[in-house]
């Protein structure tokens, strides 16, 4: 774990419960990431993703534990961890391009200002917004396009880590699709190394290389870090034929809706989540007939 | 109707009303007597007539027309043109509100961003508030010892207060999002109240603003009626002891028109501040 590009260690948060005694979030979480991978989380809500997200962006403390991110610990925010905010987080006074070169200026304070104006509009136009658009305000630009800006204002910046905290949560499920596809594109195009909580299944297995799976809290803790054996490049529509997708979601859909106490007593004393692979395709190729998919748990 | 825009039809009201006002007011003041017909008990105590000394609309708009085509003379300490003493009270508003403003804005800052601050500061604010600002006057005086440096204190004691809640209120009411933000880019202290904390909270800071130059100017006429010398307060004063209710008239009404673009001004600057969320 500690050779990880980004290791959580033994992380856990704690609140006074107003009675004088201790109520604990998460306990114990510890796992880590990878450069350039894409890791999502899913969990029930009040399973303290968010608070896990904060800490890693350093907008929290965690109560004990640490994060250590190419072998140093972490501590308050800076601009090596970019966060896009569930509720855009845009600055309502400046316009979209604005928005973004607030965020260059700050990474790249020795560039000039055309070179921030540049780099900025060229990542406005990954997501997909140019022209006339890129200056207007917040306010006049619909839920869908507000995130978009806010998906390039944290790429722009190219940190070493990016966390999207729900990142579509607000949104219909047709623009949901649409941001997603450009998500996609723009990570694809980047070595970015993203860290992403979600409430959707499918989105999940859509973009993610990996998804931990964390138990109800209180006293959460991570417990699957189920692999998503499915080739990319992935599309929305093709991904469902995939032989593993099924396997793969009927495994997390039972996860989450066991409320997940079996793992917890299964994987008592280990710090680190059980890795779990599911790969039909290539258990059909060996054993001739397809069976029912398997688990694999490998103590990671 | 259709023909005219809103704004054109209450335009056209506006023009009516006032016309309808002034025709009222006009021919609802009797003709005085012709001063023949008067005792000299009469023309002592003004004509006889019970409101001989309102004057009508008519000489109120003469005496602006004469006093409107020369604003800036000035024919010693009793008769000086009404652009000037207008200029006056604006010198004396302006000055104590820019003072005003330099310590409410940066002092609203600070008990904005810190409870502490807040909690500590708090009392002393909601006891000072409420004290009207011409109850500082004796004191101004005696400890300033200059009628015009105490008016700019009174315009200064009394436009202190709603700028300073209204930066407090605004600075503590940013929403946490957008500090985020700031933090998550590393923004340092100065950097994040200027580019983050000072937009966020302007639109609330402006309306304090706006709130207090009102205050300020209806202030600034009580004031200079209290210390005499120059302003519109004085000219308003001095024109009553003289008995000239014309000049009266149309002081008044140059101290409404000149309020109204004050606050016009801070209405324009609001406008240049306002985001929607």
């Amino acid at each position: 774990m500690g050779s990880s590009f980004l290791s959580i260690e033994k992380l856990s948060q704690r609140y006074p419960d107003g009675k004088g005694g201790e109520f604990t979030v998460f306990e114990d979480a510890s796992f880590g990431i990878e450069k350039g991978e894409f890791v999502c989380i899913l969990g029930h809500s009040g399973c303290g993703k968010s608070t896990i997200m904060n800490i890693l962006a350093g907008l929290a403390e965690p109560s004990s534990g640490v994060v250590k991110m190419d072998g140093f610990a972490v501590s308050g925010p800076s601009l090596d961890r970019g966060v896009v905010f569930q509720n855009y987080s845009l600055l309502p006074w400046l316009s979209a391009l604005k928005n973004v070169t607030f965020g260059v200026a700050a990474r790249f304070p020795d560039w000039d200002k055309a070179k921030v104006i540049e780099h900025s509009t060229a990542f406005l136009a990954k997501v997909g917004l140019k022209g006339d658009t890129i200056h207007r305000k917040p306010s006049q630009l619909s839920g869908g396009m507000r995130q978009r800006v806010s998906i390039a204002r944290a790429f722009a910046n190219e940190p070493k880590l990016l966390l999207l905290d729900e990142p579509f949560g607000a949104l219909d499920a047709l623009t949901r699709g649409t941001i997603q596809d450009e998500l996609i594109k723009v990570w694809s195009d980047t070595d970015q190394t993203v860290f992403m909580i979600t409430h959707d299944i499918d989105e999940a297995i859509l973009l993610a290389d990996r998804i931990l799976l964390m138990t109800n809290g209180p006293m959460a803790r991570v417990a699957e870090s189920v692999e998503i054996t499915i080739p990319r490049p992935r599309n929305r529509a093709e991904i469902v034929e995939h032989p593993n997708y099924y396997a793969i979601r009927n495994h997390l859909v039972q996860f989450l809706s066991r409320g997940s106490t079996e793992v917890v007593a299964s994987s008592e004393g280990a710090n680190s989540p059980t890795t779990v692979r599911i790969d039909v395709e290539s258990d059909a190729q060996a054993e001739a007939e397809p069976p029912a998919p398997r688990l694999l748990a490998v103590e990671g | 109707m259709g023909i005219l825009s809103e704004n054109k039809r209450a335009a056209l009201l506006s023009v009516l009303f006032l016309l309808g006002v002034c025709l009222i007011w006009e021919f609802s003041i009797p003709a005085p007597k012709a001063a023949g017909e008067l005792t000299e008990y009469e023309l002592l105590t003004g004509g006889g007539q019970p409101k001989a000394g309102v004057p009508p609309p008519s000489q109120v708009i003469g005496k602006a027309w004469e006093q409107l085509s020369n604003p800036f003379y000035d024919a010693g300490p009793n008769d000086k043109g009404i652009g000037i003493q207008i200029g006056y009270s604006i010198y004396r508003v302006l000055t104590g509100y820019a003072l005003a403003a330099v310590i409410a804005i940066p002092l609203g800052f600070l008990i904005g961003m810190s409870s502490v601050a807040y909690k500590a500061l708090n009392p002393f604010i909601q006891v000072l508030r409420p004290i009207s600002p011409l109850a500082w006057m004796p004191l101004a005086l005696f400890v300033i010892q200059d009628s015009e440096a105490s008016a700019i204190f009174v315009i200064f004691i009394c436009s202190i207060w709603p700028m300073l809640i209204n930066t407090a209120f605004g600075v503590a009411g940013v929403r946490e999002d957008w500090v985020n933000v700031a933090r998550t880019h590393e923004l340092g202290a100065l950097k994040t109240a200027f580019t983050v904390i000072l937009p966020a909270a302007a639109p609330t800071i402006v309306t304090g603003m706006r709130i207090s130059i009102g205050i300020a100017w209806l202030v600034i006429v009580a004031a200079e009626m209290l210390v005499g010398g120059t302003g519109i307060g004085y000219y308003v004063w001095n024109e009553w002891n003289n008995l000239d209710l014309t000049s009266v008239i149309f002081s008044i009404l140059m101290i409404g028109i000149v309020g109204m673009l004050l606050d016009s001004l801070f209405g324009l600057l609001q406008r240049a501040v306002a985001y929607s969320e």
